[in-house]
């Protein structure tokens, strides 16, 4: 069976984990509303025991476990805040793929802002001291009464 | 013996590119020009002799000579004969050799290209490749040695794992190898024109082939890489945010950033420094990439071995070549004159703003693959930052970028009109939204970004049309709307103008892929024979479970029928399950039916004793246009580097170069 994590597409060869079927069909739930809630969270949700996969895409034993406390969360009533909550507070902070955003993130979240932010107004900057720097400058006064006198003798 | 002889063949090639790298540089300074024509015949040589000892290490492979430690670990006597050629990359230590043949190869095309580079640029340009290829070729020899012998040798080898035995490994890598080491030209290129303290339109002229090339391998490559995980997988996913798939994707995004970059250098001078700094972060980038597969540091199916030495290895080459740079950068690039001025309402412009995207997308895919290391590292909290963040912090930088490909591509250079550029693409512009709204209207109630996503694709291919139609028609007195004119001025356009549209169109085809995406549907049922399963608009009957021949394995298959809702046959598909018995392992092969652009995609579950077996069932609508779209846009790098101006070169006079006529769209 496939226990392995699979994605592709790397450097070193990609190892696919053949095929896969995650979710079996005794799991699934009769509310149709309710098993989608389910998929969305299960899939937010790592698996513990593998490589960068949600335990939506998992075939292993632990990720079944987890897809059934979902489940049986929801059926409980729980929204799903409280079912991930749920699942935070027995495994950690680890198992959300989309990590909270807290202080200990908060450069991860900014990155993308920081970036543009700070790009954009060095740009801003550069492209506003060269347009400075490429205005002629007045001529002094100097040089003005020089030109008077050369046009003058014209 | 043979084998021995590659080995040897290696070894020469290390000394072969010491001479590269000592002798072009000594030469650079003495300006000795017999000297520094050493450089060539080093080049080729250390490439001749890669190739041969690849050639032996396959050799060995196909052979299955299970005296060499390699092939004992990767082969087995029963694999069919493709994979026994494929699997020679297939491993670490076969794959870094792989690795640094296609580096040799590039090294001896720099080095016999006819370009009218000046002399001591190519010099020293050559003398960084080798230093490259001296570096990789001394990793494998003291760390990953593929030549190693066993004895006594065994009767059998051990096989390749069964995830490898596809038609992928044969392509995939190779492909992506050749765009990440492709950019070491561009890196070489770069470093050289820092030690020589002068860059310019003809080193821009000379980079692009080479970034055209790379580029358009390493899109290839990753889509080759996608389509292999959306079969193989079995659920039909065609993008991960795996850390090692993430590793492909920053080198490209920071690598179609310094493809844009370029033109701004070539055609209008400036840039320069920013191109510089790109070039160097671009392969930087291939090498973290290298360093995250092969050092295991971030554990996955990819890092074959996980020896720390081989890390640290690779960790010092990260420091040697990414700090060695960006030093030898903040030291010299004050030194480089910066060139033309433009306005910011201009194709300059849109391509600054292009570049601020995707070093922004760049920076978010880095950051988020690397932060839970870190932190780990610095505080022992873990966290894992998996496709939601991705999706939630690269696609709205994304979208404003695709939203400016048409304006950056209709914009003239130096000070462009936004009012004009608008009206040119007012027809693309009420096209897209009247195509967007259609979708929304035909799904109504069903995903909102959708219809967006094809909105949005449907405005990037038209918008590249209209370019072409718009250039084709001319401009101001010129103008003409006869089909005649307008066919033979679209023959006549320069071939980067096609190119552009090309790979511009290719991108929205991707978008409209991955928009559709957005309504692809699922089911998921037991099935005995006789029984259906419906998903979308397809429904697939289970005619029978039994067995499918095959070389090396045993395998259970699913014999499906596929079905409108309707009830028209459509066609059949087998999915199956293979059991290998060399490694033990049970691999899924899921079963595809291509329907146009769409795919019905089938996957087998457990097969129960009653006959009956878990099937799931996707109906995958446009999926191919994913990676349809993804050649579409290595072909309009492949049409790129037709151009005139490649195959010409630069004068050599050429320093504060005018605009060339033949590419500036006339106001």
């Amino acid at each position: 069976m496939r226990t392995l994590r699979l994605p592709v597409l790397a450097l070193g060869l990609a190892l696919l984990a053949g095929g896969a079927h995650a979710v079996q069909p005794d799991e699934v739930l009769s509310d149709p509303r309710m098993e989608s809630r389910a998929r969305d969270i299960s899939s937010g949700l790592r698996c513990l025991v593998c490589q960068n996969q949600s335990i939506d895409d998992s075939d292993a034993p632990l990720a079944r476990d987890l897809r059934l406390i979902v489940r049986e969360r929801l059926k409980a009533g729980d929204d799903d805040t409280q079912v991930r909550d749920y699942v935070v507070g027995r495994y950690g902070e680890y198992v959300l793929l989309r990590p909270v955003l807290a202080l200990h993130t908060l450069l991860l979240w900014l990155t993308p802002i920081l970036v543009l932010g700070l790009g954009a107004f060095g740009i801003w900057r550069l492209a506003r001291r060269r347009a400075v720097a490429a205005t002629p400058e007045r001529l002094t006064a100097l040089e003005e009464a020089e030109i008077a006198a050369l046009t003058k003798r014209e | 013996m043979l084998i021995e002889v590659g080995h040897f063949a290696l070894a020469l090639a290390l000394a072969l590119s010491l001479v590269q790298i000592v002798i072009p540089i000594w030469a650079a300074r003495s300006g000795d020009a017999a000297m520094r024509a050493v450089a060539t015949p080093a080049a080729l040589g250390a490439f001749g002799c890669i190739l041969f000892s690849f050639a032996a290490l396959t050799y060995a492979h196909a052979t299955s000579d299970f005296s060499v430690q390699n092939v004992v670990e990767n082969s087995h006597t029963t694999k069919p004969f493709l994979y026994k050629i494929s699997g020679v990359w297939g491993n670490h230590e076969g794959s870094m050799l792989l690795w640094v043949l296609i580096l040799a190869l590039f090294g001896a095309l720099v080095a016999v290209a006819k370009e009218s580079v000046p002399a001591v640029l190519r010099a020293n340009t050559l003398a960084v490749q080798g230093l490259v290829t001296f570096v990789f070729v001394l990793f494998i020899i003291t760390t990953s040695n593929p030549f190693n012998r066993v004895n006594p040798a065994p009767l059998e080898g051990n096989d390749l794992n069964p995830l490898l035995q596809d038609f992928g490994l044969a392509v995939h890598p190779p492909l992506l190898y050749v765009g990440y080491v492709g950019f070491s030209i561009t890196f070489a290129f770069a470093i050289a024109a820092l030690i020589d303290g002068r860059i310019d339109a003809v080193w821009a002229r000379a980079v692009r082939p080479w970034t055209l090339t790379a580029w358009s391998f390493l899109t290839l490559g990753i889509a080759m890489g996608s389509y292999w995980a959306y079969y193989e997988l079995g659920w039909g996913g065609w993008w991960f945010w795996d850390p090692v798939e993430n590793a492909s994707l920053m080198p490209w995004l920071a690598g179609t950033a310094l493809l844009h970059s370029t033109v701004v250098m070539e055609k209008r001078d400036a840039l320069k420094v920013w191109t510089v700094l790109l070039a160097i972060l671009t392969f930087s980038l291939s090498l973290l990439g290298t360093f995250i597969v092969r050092s295991g540091v971030l554990t996955s199916v990819h890092t074959f071995a996980t020896d720390p030495t081989r890390g640290v290895f690779i960790l010092a080459i990260l420091i040697l070549f990414v700090g060695g740079s960006l030093a030898l950068f903040a030291w010299r690039a004050p030194m480089l004159r910066q060139g033309g001025l433009f306005a910011p309402i201009s194709r300059e412009g849109a391509l600054v703003m292009n570049n601020l995207f995707l070093a922004a997308g760049c920076a978010t895919v880095f950051v988020g693959t690397l932060y839970p290391l870190l932190l780990e590292m610095l505080t022992g909290e873990k966290i894992s930052v998996g496709p939601p963040f991705f999706n939630y912090t690269f696609v709205p930088i994304a979208i404003p970028l695709l939203l400016i490909v048409p304006f950056g591509q209709t914009l003239a250079w130096k000070r462009g009109d936004v009012h004009a550029a608008s009206q040119r693409l007012f027809a693309a512009l009420g096209l897209a939204l009247v195509v967007g709204l259609a979708a929304m209207a035909l799904t109504w109630g069903g995903p909102v970004m959708a219809p967006i996503g094809i909105g949005l694709g449907a405005y990037l291919v038209l918008g590249s049309i209209m370019e072409i139609v718009s250039r084709a028609r001319g401009y101001g007195n010129s103008r003409s709307s006869k089909p005649a004119d307008v066919m033979r001025r679209a023959i006549g356009l320069p071939r980067s103008a096609w190119g552009t549209a090309l790979a511009h169109a290719g991108v929205g085809i991707v978008v409209l892929g991955i928009a559709a995406q957005g309504w692809a549907t699922e089911g998921l049922s037991v099935v005995k024979p006789g029984q259906s399963l419906a998903s979308g608009p397809y429904s697939a009957t289970l005619d029978r479970v039994g067995p499918r021949p095959g070389e090396n394995y045993e395998e259970t298959a699913a014999f499906l029928t596929i079905r409108t809702l309707n009830g028209d046959k459509v066609g059949t598909l087998e999915t199956g399950k293979r059991f290998y018995p060399s490694r033990k392992m049970t691999v899924t092969e899921s079963g595809l039916l291509t329907v146009g652009a769409s795919q019905v995609y089938a996957s087998i579950g457990e097969v129960m004793a009653d006959g009956s077996i878990g099937l799931r069932l996707y109906y995958k609508p446009l999926v191919l246009l994913i990676w349809l779209g993804a050649v579409v846009m290595a072909l309009g790098g492949a049409v790129s580097i037709t151009d005139r101006r490649m195959r010409v070169g630069a004068p050599a006079k050429a320093k504060a170069r005018p605009l060339p006529p033949t590419a500036v769209p006339a106001e």
